[in-house]
């Protein structure tokens, strides 16, 4: 597969967040400011591309040699949340001030479905290393720009006066759902 | 909390989906149709009940430090049983789900209610908490799928009720609606769920009178 499609299908035709739904709940819960907001996503990026070297070894090296694929998500998920916790270690000594800004929800990384989704999707489309890397790398670029660009969105959302049943995640769903429409402009591209 | 509070709170007091928002990445990735959303709902049940007793039942055997880690194992065990199983008994089912069956395993609900209340309460009343919150899940995802179904593809449980060809709104079926349709979905409950406090609180205020019958006569 060319290298060029693929970071454009996984970055903006196939959005992690708008199109595939992944990683829906750190989408919804960190964006209302921009600084936290390129944290995250600084943080996702990291945390994915290892994850999905990690896990990728793990497959080809453990899983498959020793016939016990279907341990897969138990063994991944256990791979994910200790590689979380090493980078939240990390972190916590190299940034503190980051660290401060995202607190509560480097832990919920573990749980943040995009990492394990795109660790299954690799194995699922028999990428190689490299193509999986890059897959890996363009996807959560693809999450750090949605994250972004909703973030933006939000900050100048919090004066607009709205009614105030749709205060909060239904007035979030729905820019979600605007955003995702403007993505669906990208569609056929690749 | 009583046991009818335990029970009934996932449905509209504390429904995972409308009030408490956990479990988003599926409720909008597979409710493209009512069925799609009722067999996620169901599968994310039986994996929240099973997962629920298991812990209630360790909750004493695994430290405290290692709690969350156990936990993702212990999830994990019942996700793995139950993509399987579906593999082999629903492969239509299971096909449409794809992704999203062994991402139950990150399903915020499942590891929030083993967190929240699996983990300091017996089995009994953490089997009813798994039951209510399961289906008050499944309920709000078949909801959603049902809405986005009628509108999108003009159906019902994959039965179609508009002529062939007719337009539909597409847009509904696709990732836009989905965002939609749920933030629709949430300002409706909410709407309803706040008039309903207000006339709670007036009728507190101000109960209706009662007329008096006189002692002895006739009314």
């Amino acid at each position: 597969m060319n290298y060029f499609s693929l970071i454009i299908g996984a970055l903006l035709v196939n959005n992690v967040v708008l199109v595939q739904f992944l990683g829906i709940c750190p989408f919804l819960g960190v964006s209302s400011k921009i600084s936290t907001a390129v944290g995250m996503g600084a943080a996702v990026m990291f945390v994915m591309t290892l994850a999905t070297l990690v896990t990728y070894l793990v497959q080809v090296l453990i899983l498959v040699p020793l016939g016990i694929v279907f341990m897969q998500t138990i063994a991944f998920i256990l791979v994910i949340a200790g590689l979380v916790q090493m980078v939240e270690m990390v972190l916590k000594k190299v940034s503190p001030a980051l660290y401060q800004a995202l607190g509560v929800f480097l832990p919920l990384i573990t749980t943040n479905c995009a990492i394990l989704g795109v660790a299954l999707i690799v194995v699922k489309n028999n990428y190689g290393l490299v193509e999986g890397l890059v897959y890996a790398i363009a996807t959560s670029a693809g999450f750090a720009l949605a994250l972004f660009i909703f973030a933006g969105i939000r900050e100048r959302l919090e004066y607009a006066d709205i009614p105030p049943v749709l205060k909060g995640a239904p007035s979030s769903l729905i820019t979600a759902g605007l955003l995702a429409l403007a993505f669906m402009g990208f569609s056929g591209i690749v | 909390m009583t046991f009818k509070e335990n029970l009934t709170k996932g449905f509209f007091k504390e429904n995972p989906i409308f009030v408490l928002l956990l479990g988003m990445c599926p409720t909008l990735g597979v409710t493209t149709s009512a069925m799609n959303g009722l067999g996620m709902g169901l599968a994310t049940t039986a994996v929240l009940i099973a997962a629920n007793v298991a812990i209630a039942l360790l909750k004493n055997l695994i430290p405290d430090k290692v709690r969350i880690p156990a936990y993702i194992v212990v999830i994990a065990s019942f996700v793995t049983i139950i993509d399987l199983s579906m593999a082999a008994f629903v492969p239509a089912l299971h096909e449409q789900l794809g992704l999203f069956i062994p991402l139950i395993v990150v399903n915020c609900i499942i590891l929030g209610r083993a967190e929240a209340f699996a983990s300091k309460n017996g089995v009994g009343a953490s089997a009813i908490d798994a039951i209510s919150m399961g289906f008050g899940f499944a309920m709000a995802l078949t909801m959603l799928g049902s809405i986005r179904e009628i509108l999108g593809s003009g159906a019902i449980f994959g039965y179609s009720f508009v002529a062939e060809g007719a337009p539909t709104m597409l847009m509904f079926v696709m990732p836009p609606g989905a965002f939609i349709a749920l933030g629709l979905l949430i300002a409706t409950v909410r709407a309803i769920s706040t008039r309903a406090e207000r006339r709670a609180k007036v009728r507190a205020n101000n109960p209706i009178p009662t007329i008096a019958v006189p002692a002895g006569g006739k009314a």
